[in-house]
């Protein structure tokens, strides 16, 4: 019996009265890959965040390895998150620096790897994104959404870290691309064998990439398992999820007009 | 409705963010002395707040250098103006003038600068990225900031000494037509040490004042573009509020030394 790679206990947070994660418990064993899904604004951001300790939950405990990373020290926060690589929503590039210079951020200030070195690896990995050479030298404003998303995606993977963070990797791409990336993070996963952790609203992709689903609402987890299961989940939520229904048990906040 | 709950609040309020800013301030100055330090970057700042500084400080210095002379003009013609003009121009240049002003200029060029740019890593999760990349916000954008500061004010306003007393030597020589030779020699004759360097201390205490304000506000600033905005003017005025308190509280320390 091996321990999960990453492990939430009864996390909670709040924002001022708002409470966000009410109670989250997930187990993310190594090597598999787990996709959450959920409306927009349930929190799954948020989750990846607290895990990630650029949020501190109000409750529960969290542990990667077995580790409980909560309260860490900076230092030793840093040696945890050596081993995690993170795409995030909107991107978040370093626009002082180029194309490049991002991809190889994580092997130059965090491997120490040198320059040269450091570019060739930023280059491969730009390229298994589908990205070409021109590109390196261009500053991220000088990219559109999608292309910017995949170089985030390409930094993320850069260090070839143990766990992985996708946050809706395929939101802003064509078809297409949307696919190359899927298996991107399935080979991400089964030949480096990474944890995976995504957040998609994309079903199609989420069948494609994750070994397990978990689906988040209203600050829990109201529903989890293997991906082939969740067709005859018998959840409501779940179901109308899936299916992308107006009607049903999750009702939006919005009033007719 | 209590009426003392707005003003508790508000008294809380100060506190709460005093000793924010007191730990910010402890935390940078403790990464700006301890390694690793990213030596392109320091450069990097040092030109930008020392070398792409000096026009506008130079134009502020001697133009306030030049209306000193004349205002010591009019107001001294009748006693032997000749050598009063050289005297408060340089005393009021090197003591008051050159180093206020040119704080002044750079905590709207460099702290409001910094203020922006921090603010928009911190909105557009630039900052978070650093974090999962193992590389320290604080180390990485804050330490160089502060050290360049420290450092390119003095050198700036030691620069910006000679030419505001150089507008004073234009006016008295070329408009009001005095002896080039006398006004040098009574210059240098008035000047001590303590003068120069107590306009020294002044700039440097101005220019970590200037980096610290604006990347506190830069660093800490939330919400949008709106948050950016107000990151940017609190860090303008908070800078010169600082900066003309503590040009009052140097000055007093220098005249019981
Ligand atoms: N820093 C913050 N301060 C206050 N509220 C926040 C903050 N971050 C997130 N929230 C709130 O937490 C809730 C969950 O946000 P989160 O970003 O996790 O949503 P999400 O599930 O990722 O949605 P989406 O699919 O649209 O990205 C939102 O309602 C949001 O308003
Ligand atoms: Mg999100």
């Amino acid at each position: 019996m091996t321990s999960p790679k990453i492990k939430l206990t009864n996390v909670c947070k709040r924002f001022g009265p708002k409470v966000v994660l009410d109670g989250i418990n997930l187990e993310v064993a190594a090597g598999e890959s787990l996709v959450i899904i959920g409306g927009s604004g349930s929190g799954k951001s948020v989750t990846l965040k607290c895990i990630l300790g650029l949020l501190t939950p109000d409750e529960g405990t969290i542990e990667i390895d077995g580790e409980p990373v909560i309260g860490m020290k900076r230092a030793e926060r840093e040696r945890v998150n050596r081993n995690i690589g993170m795409l995030f929503q909107g991107g978040a590039l370093f626009d002082s620096l180029k194309i490049w210079e991002n991809v190889a951020f994580g092997l130059i200030q965090g491997q120490g790897k040198n320059r040269v070195e450091a570019k060739a690896i930023a280059m491969e990995k730009l390229a298994a994104v589908g990205l070409g050479p021109e590109v390196a030298e261009l500053a991220p404003a000088e990219l559109s959404g999608g292309m910017q998303k995949r170089v985030g995606l390409a930094r993320a993977i850069a260090t070839e870290p143990e766990i992985i963070f996708f946050d809706e990797p395929t939101t802003g791409l064509d078809p297409i691309m949307g696919d190359v990336i899927n298996d991107l993070i399935v080979k991400c996963v089964r030949e480096l064998g990474a944890t995976a952790m995504s957040i998609t609203h994309d079903m199609a992709s989420a069948r494609k990439i994750s070994d397990r689903i978990a689906m988040l609402y209203k600050g829990k987890i109201i529903w989890e398992g293997q991906t082939a299961e969740i067709d005859n989940a018998d959840e409501a939520h779940v179901d109308q999820f899936i299916h992308g229904r107006a009607e049903g048990p999750i009702q939006m906040e919005l009033r007719r007009l | 409705m209590n009426p003392f709950r707005p003003i508790g609040k508000a008294i809380l309020g100060f506190f709460e963010s005093t000793g924010r800013l007191i730990v910010f301030t402890l935390t940078a100055l403790s990464h700006c002395v301890r390694p690793p330090f990213y030596l392109r970057l320091h450069g990097q700042q040092m030109i930008d707040i020392g070398y792409y500084s000096l026009p506008v400080v130079g134009m502020t210095t001697l133009f306030a250098g030049m209306a000193l002379g004349l205002q010591t003009y009019a107001g001294f013609s009748r006693f032997s103006a000749e050598d009063a003009i050289a005297k408060v121009v340089a005393l009021g240049i090197t003591r008051e003038l050159g180093p206020v002003l040119s704080g002044l200029m750079v905590a709207g060029r460099i702290g409001a600068a910094m203020a922006a740019e921090l603010g928009t890593m911190r909105v557009t999760e630039q900052i978070d990225a650093l974090d999962t990349l193992s590389t320290n916000p604080h180390k990485y954008l804050i330490a160089p900031r502060i050290i360049a500061g420290l450092t390119m004010l003095p050198l700036l306003v030691f620069v910006g000494d000679i030419i505001g007393i150089f507008g004073g030597y234009v006016v008295s020589v070329y408009k009001l037509g005095f002896n080039p030779g006398i006004y040098l020699s009574e210059t240098w004759k008035v000047l001590e040490f303590k003068d120069v360097f107590s306009g020294l201390v002044k700039a440097a205490a101005f220019g970590f004042i200037v980096t610290l304000m604006g990347c506190f506000h830069g660093y800490n600033s939330r919400g949008g573009a709106q948050g950016v905005g107000a990151a940017t003017t609190n860090a303008v005025v908070s800078a010169s509020i600082l900066i003309l308190v503590f040009n009052y509280v140097i000055t007093e320390l220098f005249l019981k030394i």
